[in-house]
């Protein structure tokens, strides 16, 4: 399918916001936490750069699942670091084992153990970023707009599921359906997290 | 009135207006890496004419002279030289004044400065184009020292001198040509066989070529960043760098590991991409 020049548009915007999240960084967290926001926002970069160059059909490549997960996975462990003490070695743990198991079943199966594994995995990340945050705004440990990152973390988990489904040959939204809306969609992501993380 | 037009946009092509830009733009990345806030907006728009005009000189005496394989090959068939909208003495003299303004005008704002943009000039027009572009495949490494002298250009003007970060950048932007070149010669393989230009991919095949292209996007991105860091590039910046550059890495080892044409492509564009980025980088 033909990226459009609307597309192009959205996607380069979308680029700009992300470089503009790496380079000024989050304010006032830990080296942990800041090497996995930028892992994040790098990937998201380096990956909607790739959409603007190579055009959608690099989302036929089966890393497309692997590379997909890296985002949600980091951007929740960064959270987790930043605002769960307790939980540090346990979600550390479970983020580098997860993402072993998802390259692993990747590489050696595509069957129902893989499909599973990233379900799983997506989800518990994509459930932290997208719940966290609006908790933390709720009690107010957190300024109101850091919520945005919440409603960023439900679209990467919506779009990031959309499309492994899509890869794993269990199509929610058709294909074609799924270019259509994918620049619209990461875009609305980015913006969210950019937002949120301002207004932290 | 209209001629003139008609002229120039017969000419504007000549100049290779996308390439000339991105090495343009290493100049001023060179310039603004010693003299960030620019206060002498004078002396910048100085360097901008001067190297613009001395690279589209260059450029044009390289289409001069290699208008009889630009003929030979369907890329290029239709430039304004072979397609004779252009005449050749029409083209040389085009190239010879441009160069002659370019190179002055850089005289008068630095000695220095003037002699490496001459650098820039003999190198590309004749070391690479007429001495070794026909003769032997390794003539990219002379291209990518041409490609170079703008960005020392820049930082010569700059400082008054030639440093430890303009030899740096230099050398960023001489490992970065052959991603940039090589990428190219792959994909127009076949031209290039006809026109018998010797290429990495027509003599020493595809493999050593990626592998080549490898290594030089990591010594460019090595280079670029170590240039980064020794200026004082604000650590945000250096962070966006190094995604940048872990960017293309990968597609430099995809290409390795998956060999296809549209990857192949891909890392010229996101080559062309990074260059761009990074010169932005090194310019704030």
């Amino acid at each position: 399918m033909k990226i459009t020049i609307f597309d192009r548009l959205i996607l380069l915007i979308t680029s700009l916001l992300a470089a503009y999240q790496v380079a000024v960084g989050i304010e006032g967290v830990d080296t942990l936490p800041m090497i996995a926001y930028t892992i994040a926002f790098g990937v998201l970069l380096v990956a909607v750069l790739l959409l603007i160059i190579l055009g959608l059909e690099v989302l036929d490549s089966p890393i497309v699942v692997i590379i997909s997960t890296v985002i949600p996975l980091s951007l929740s462990l960064g959270l987790v670091w930043e605002h769960l003490p307790t939980w540090h070695t346990f979600y550390l743990t479970f983020a580098i084992l997860g993402f072993l198991a998802i390259v692993i079943t990747r590489l050696v199966q595509t069957g129902k153990a893989a499909t599973i594994v990233l379900a799983i995995v997506h989800g518990i990340a994509g459930l932290i970023i997208a719940v966290l945050p609006i908790a933390l705004s709720v009690m107010e440990i957190t300024k109101p707009g850091f919520s945005l990152v919440g409603i960023g973390g439900a679209l990467i988990g919506l779009g990031g599921l959309l499309l492994s489904f899509l890869k794993t040959g269990r199509p929610v939204l058709s294909g074609e359906m799924m270019m259509k809306v994918l620049p619209g969609l990461l875009f609305l992501m980015t913006a969210a997290f950019v937002a949120g993380f301002a207004l932290k | 009135m209209q001629n003139i037009l008609a002229k120039l946009q017969l000419y504007w092509p000549l100049t290779k207006s996308l390439q000339t830009g991105l090495l343009l733009s290493t100049g001023l990345a060179g310039y603004m890496s010693a003299r960030c806030p620019v206060l002498h907006w004078t002396t910048l728009m100085g360097l901008a004419i001067s190297l613009f005009l001395a690279i589209s000189g260059s450029t044009v005496l390289n289409m001069w002279y290699d208008s009889d394989i630009d003929a030979r090959m369907r890329r290029t068939a239709q430039r304004p030289l072979p397609a004779k909208q252009v005449t050749p003495k029409e083209a040389l003299r085009l190239g010879l004044v441009l160069s002659v303004l370019g190179v002055g005008w850089a005289a008068v704002l630095s000695p220095l400065y003037a002699l490496v943009v001459f650098s820039g000039f003999f190198f590309d027009v004749v070391v690479y184009t007429i001495w070794l572009k026909r003769r032997t495949a390794w003539s990219v490494i002379w291209g990518g020292i041409a490609g170079g002298m703008p960005i020392l250009a820049g930082r010569v003007l700059g400082t008054g001198q030639i440093d430890s970060i303009g030899i740096l950048l230099t050398l960023a932007v001489l490992f970065w040509i052959p991603t940039h070149i090589l990428t190219f010669a792959m994909r127009y393989y076949n031209d290039y066989k006809a026109a018998k230009v010797p290429t990495f991919p027509s003599v020493y095949g595809f493999p050593v070529t990626r592998t080549t292209i490898a290594i030089s996007s990591v010594l460019a991105s090595l280079s670029i960043g170590t240039a980064g860091i020794l200026i004082g590039m604000q650590w945000g910046f250096v962070r966006l760098l190094a995604v940048l550059s872990a960017g293309l890495l990968i597609l430099a080892v995809a290409s390795l590991a998956r060999p296809s044409e549209k990857v192949n492509f891909g890392l010229f564009k996101y080559a062309s991409l990074y260059m761009l980025a990074a010169m932005i980088l090194l310019s704030i």
